[in-house]
């Protein structure tokens, strides 16, 4: 089935992109071309906001800010003579328990002084990722860095995570969208972001130093997890004790307690304490004891393994292509990540030069942030403060870093055809902001191009006001679904 | 100004986890036995650590297996007692109640067919019915809707507004609407119609969608505690207790009117309790304490409605029985069900109890499953709503012809 050229160039656009911004559609001559010139590009995919904080940073500010609020509330209790004890002090070597101190701990008193530090980082953050999927010329390498931000999900609701969640996809996600896949995933499972939202920082090994003094032990949630959805895949072949001795051999991999540490606190350190002694058999394959190490070589066994390639190869072709992909595709990512060394620029490409992901019928409903980042290009509007846009992410169901479990957000259409209706009343308070001043019947023909049925055309004309015309073209199927 | 908090809003959690998804119609064949009946599934994600929900203090290992953390009959943090075997977690006051006045039953040592311990498979096996993960994309109380005889739509010009995500128990051919307020000012009718007609020329699934959507915020009034989503939540337990509370009135107010559905779902998130599990005080107290404040939401909600009305609580499979290493528990097998409702013949512990030894733990590590959670279901739906016995076997447990429906859970 072939598709014609300006058809290929729209679907470049919607299809791997975050959609075109106005005039952008008209100006693009090979459509293969374009994508691959802004997967090339390397200032693709940065965030220009340099003030943002390391992750490190972020955690001791964040740790100051609570120890400043609770001096607070010490020294007003101790005026208004209340017998309330001190929470309980954390162990000082535990320090997830240190870093894990709830939020709502934090949260304003009564005289409202504003959003706590932990939630101005993550406001900052995300004003910042805003910026950049707004900016971004295509946008394919941000959605590549969405798409894998999804991947490897941390939640801002589990504590600790929420002033780290857009250091670590600045430190740990975008530096590798288009590098290795290993080193992506050594980044991201020694994060302490990672190691805070999956418990690890707190695992200990049963024979370790700690554990033998302290009748403590392990977690083996981060393991599970690694193994089940950032690497293998669910039903691969690995049993219970695999997941154990996975758990044993990253015992150790945790954070600097910054109670103890103002310099380096909150920042990621192997604690051979912590660390289960021994080697260790996973999968059928021995790892020697050697510290760190022996869990990066269990990292870079799994990042090599083929049920990786193939999930992998799965996730990508069902984000970008289809619910249900084309096995060919399927087939065709798996190898080229299997004799690549995952280079995951290499994935992408062969991708974007495959056959099957440009035929492919045109059904796949957008998540609800790709359709309102690409709703907002589409008229034009950059919203100032970056909160309205979080509130809409949230009412439709998909909040920034906040994903309900470590699967994140779904990728199916199904799982998200009911949220329809809100998508709606959001397109409808686009357009009121948006005004008169659009035309949206030409914007149609500038934003869909060759995609514009001619039944939206027509109720895009017969519409009763501008507004509402443009609220319709935002809903349209062909808006809707790429 | 003002400020988006920290945490969700309440609306933000209905969103996420509360949306209430309802099916409008009436069963037929109870309708000809002058019943009503109402059944409201609750789904707990993230699996439920049934043995600090419902406690075995009888079990003589019990203790040795938690230690400090094992709930007892004695001591601050005593479990309130059940049937002098099992006990229940002191934050669980009204199910204690309805328990003791015959409207409530546990069954313990329960699981789904699903042997392994990935949340996502394990949930998707609770709410396909399937006994493998990934075998479809209905769930099985969608399947029994399609199958159960009915005496027509309750209110056909009720329609629902919508919510962002369908959990997959209540996905298939049925179809199943679902609520969730909305914030935002919506748009016009005249604006919905022209987008159904456009859909309807264009993309009929996008049409069937939308097209439930109208009138539903008229049955169910949002009420105060919508109108000031940026309100100070108070301490974050009494904020998840308020989600929870208010996602299961809605649901009961809904469900108890003449016109309003008959079956329902709902799901709560955050049961995954692999560090400071907190069963006595901690977050797991808290969780059940909040699930408990929406049991008695329920009930009084329902009304009348009640005497007629049973509420399943499941989860996708239980916790390690022992604590591990981080204070919590870690991925596991069997755990509780809870059953609450006027309908029910409670007051009892449903168990065939598999011990706690090391030699009775399955795999040295769970609690054994000795009760097959679809025989449960299946009953429940046989005998409260009619369900027909084999199309439960085939259609909505489909492989599930050996696991005979419970009998006698229903009055």
């Amino acid at each position: 089935m072939a598709i014609d050229v300006r058809t290929q160039a729209a679907l470049a656009l919607h299809r791997f992109g975050f959609s075109p911004k106005a005039g952008a559609l008209g100006s693009i001559g090979d459509a293969h071309a374009i994508l691959i010139a802004e997967l090339d590009n390397p200032v693709a995919g940065q965030i220009k906001n340099q003030e943002l904080l390391s992750s490190g940073k972020a955690a001791r500010a964040a740790f100051d800010f609570r120890q400043e609020r609770q001096a607070a509330r010490v020294a007003v209790r101790a005026q208004g003579q209340s017998s309330d004890h001190e929470p309980n002090r954390a162990a000082a070597d535990d320090p997830q328990s240190e870093m894990m101190r709830k939020e709502a701990k934090q949260e304003a008193p009564k005289s409202n002084p504003g959003p706590g530090v932990p939630q101005q980082i993550y406001l900052e953050e995300a004003k910042s990722r805003l910026d950049a999927a707004l900016d971004s010329d295509v946008g394919f390498v941000e959605r590549l860095v969405w798409f894998w931000s999804n991947h490897f999900c941390v939640s801002a609701d589990k504590g600790g995570v929420r002033p780290l969640c857009g250091a670590f996809e600045r430190e740990a996600v975008r530096p590798h969208v288009r590098g290795k896949f290993a080193d992506m995933l050594v980044a991201v499972e020694s994060h302490p972001a990672m190691l805070l939202y999956l418990d690890n920082a707190r695992s200990i090994g049963p024979a370790s130093f700690a554990g033998l003094r302290r009748n403590k032990g392990l977690n083996e949630n981060l393991a599970r997890e690694i193994l089940e959805l950032h690497t293998l895949g669910v039903r691969t072949g690995y049993s219970q004790e695999d997941v154990t001795s996975f758990a044993k051999v990253i015992t150790g991999w945790s954070i600097v307690p910054p109670r103890l540490a103002p310099e380096h606190g909150g920042e990621f350190m192997f604690n051979a304490r912590l660390h289960e002694p021994g080697s260790q058999r996973i999968m059928g394959r021995e790892y020697q004891d050697n510290g760190f190490e022996q869990g990066r070589a269990v990292l870079l066994a799994l990042a090599r393994s083929p049920a990786t390639a193939k999930h992998i190869a799965t996730k990508l072709a069902r984000h970008f292509v289809a619910d249900d992909p084309p096995a060919d595709l399927i087939d065709r990512l798996a190898k080229r990540f299997l004799t690549t060394d995952g280079d995951l620029k290499e994935v992408t490409k062969a991708l974007v030069n495959a056959p099957e992901a440009w035929d492919a019928p045109r059904n796949k409903l957008r998540r609800p942030s790709e359709w309102l980042i690409s709703a907002l290009r589409a008229v034009g509007v950059r919203p100032p403060d970056v909160r309205p846009v979080l509130q809409a992410q949230n009412l439709l169901g998909e909040p920034l870093w906040r994903v309900p479990a470590p699967n994140g957000f779904s990728d199916n259409s199904a799982a998200w055809m009911d949220g329809l209706a809100q998508r709606l009343d959001i397109s409808n308070q686009i357009a009121r902001r948006a005004g008169v001043g659009i035309d949206p019947e030409a914007l149609a023909e500038d934003v869909l191009g060759p995609l514009l049925s001619n039944e939206t055309r027509q109720t895009l004309a017969r519409a009763e006001s501008r507004p509402q015309a443009l609220a319709l073209l935002l809903m349209a199927p062909e808006f809707q679904r790429r | 100004m003002t400020f988006l908090r920290h945490r969700a809003t309440r609306r933000e959690l209905l969103l996420g986890s509360g949306a209430l998804f309802a099916w409008a119609y009436v069963p037929r064949l109870a309708l000809a036995e002058g019943r009503d009946p109402r059944l409201l599934v609750i789904v707990l994600r993230g699996a439920l650590d049934g043995l600090a929900a419902v406690a075995p203090v009888g079990d003589p290992d019990w203790q040795r297996l938690r230690g400090n953390d094992a709930l007892t009959l004695q001591g601050a943090d005593a479990t309130l007692p059940l049937d002098g075997f099992f006990a229940l977690n002191p934050a669980m006051p009204n199910l204690h109640r309805l328990y003791k006045s015959q409207q409530a039953t546990i069954v313990h040592a329960v699981a789904t067919p699903y042997r392994e311990r990935s949340h996502f498979d394990g949930q998707d096996v609770l709410e396909s019915g399937f006994t493998r993960p990934g075998s479809t994309e209905s769930g099985w109380l969608n399947r029994v809707l399609v199958n159960l005889p009915s005496a027509g739509r309750v209110n056909p010009k009720n329609a629902f507004a919508v919510g962002p995500i369908t959990p997959l128990v209540a996905r298939g051919p049925a179809p199943v609407l679902s609520w969730t307020p909305s914030r935002l000012q919506p748009a016009s009718n005249d604006t919905m119609s022209r987008l159904l007609d456009l859909y309807r020329h264009s993309d009929p699934v996008l049409a069937r969608a939308l097209e439930e959507r109208g009138a539903l915020n008229a049955i169910v009034q949002p009420g105060p505690i919508d109108a000031n989503p940026m309100k100070s939540p108070g301490k974050p337990g009494e904020a998840i207790r308020a989600y929870f509370t208010e996602a299961a009135s809605a649901a009961a107010k809904f469900m108890a009117r003449t016109d309003g559905p008959r079956v329902g779902a709902l799901a709560f998130d955050g049961w995954d309790t692999h560090a400071n599990e907190g069963a006595a005080h901690g977050r797991l107290a808290m969780l059940l304490g909040a699930l408990d404040g929406a049991l008695g939401a329920i009930e009084s909600g329902l009304g009348e409605a009640w005497r007629e009305s049973v509420v399943a609580v499941i989860t996708e499979f239980g916790r390690t029985a022992r604590i591990n290493g981080t204070d919590g528990t870690d991925h596991g097998t069997a755990t509780v069900a809870l059953l609450v409702g006027g309908a029910l013949k409670g007051g009892r512990v449903i168990a065939d109890w598999p011990g706690l030894k090391e030699m009775n733990l399955y795999e040295g590590r769970d609690l054994k499953p000795t009760n097959d959670l679809r025989a449960v279901i299946k009953g429940l739906l046989r005998d409260h709503l009619r369900a027909d016995e084999r199309v439960l076997a085939n259609d909505v447990f489909p492989g599930s012809q050996t696991v005979k429906p419970l009998d006698g859970l229903m009055t």
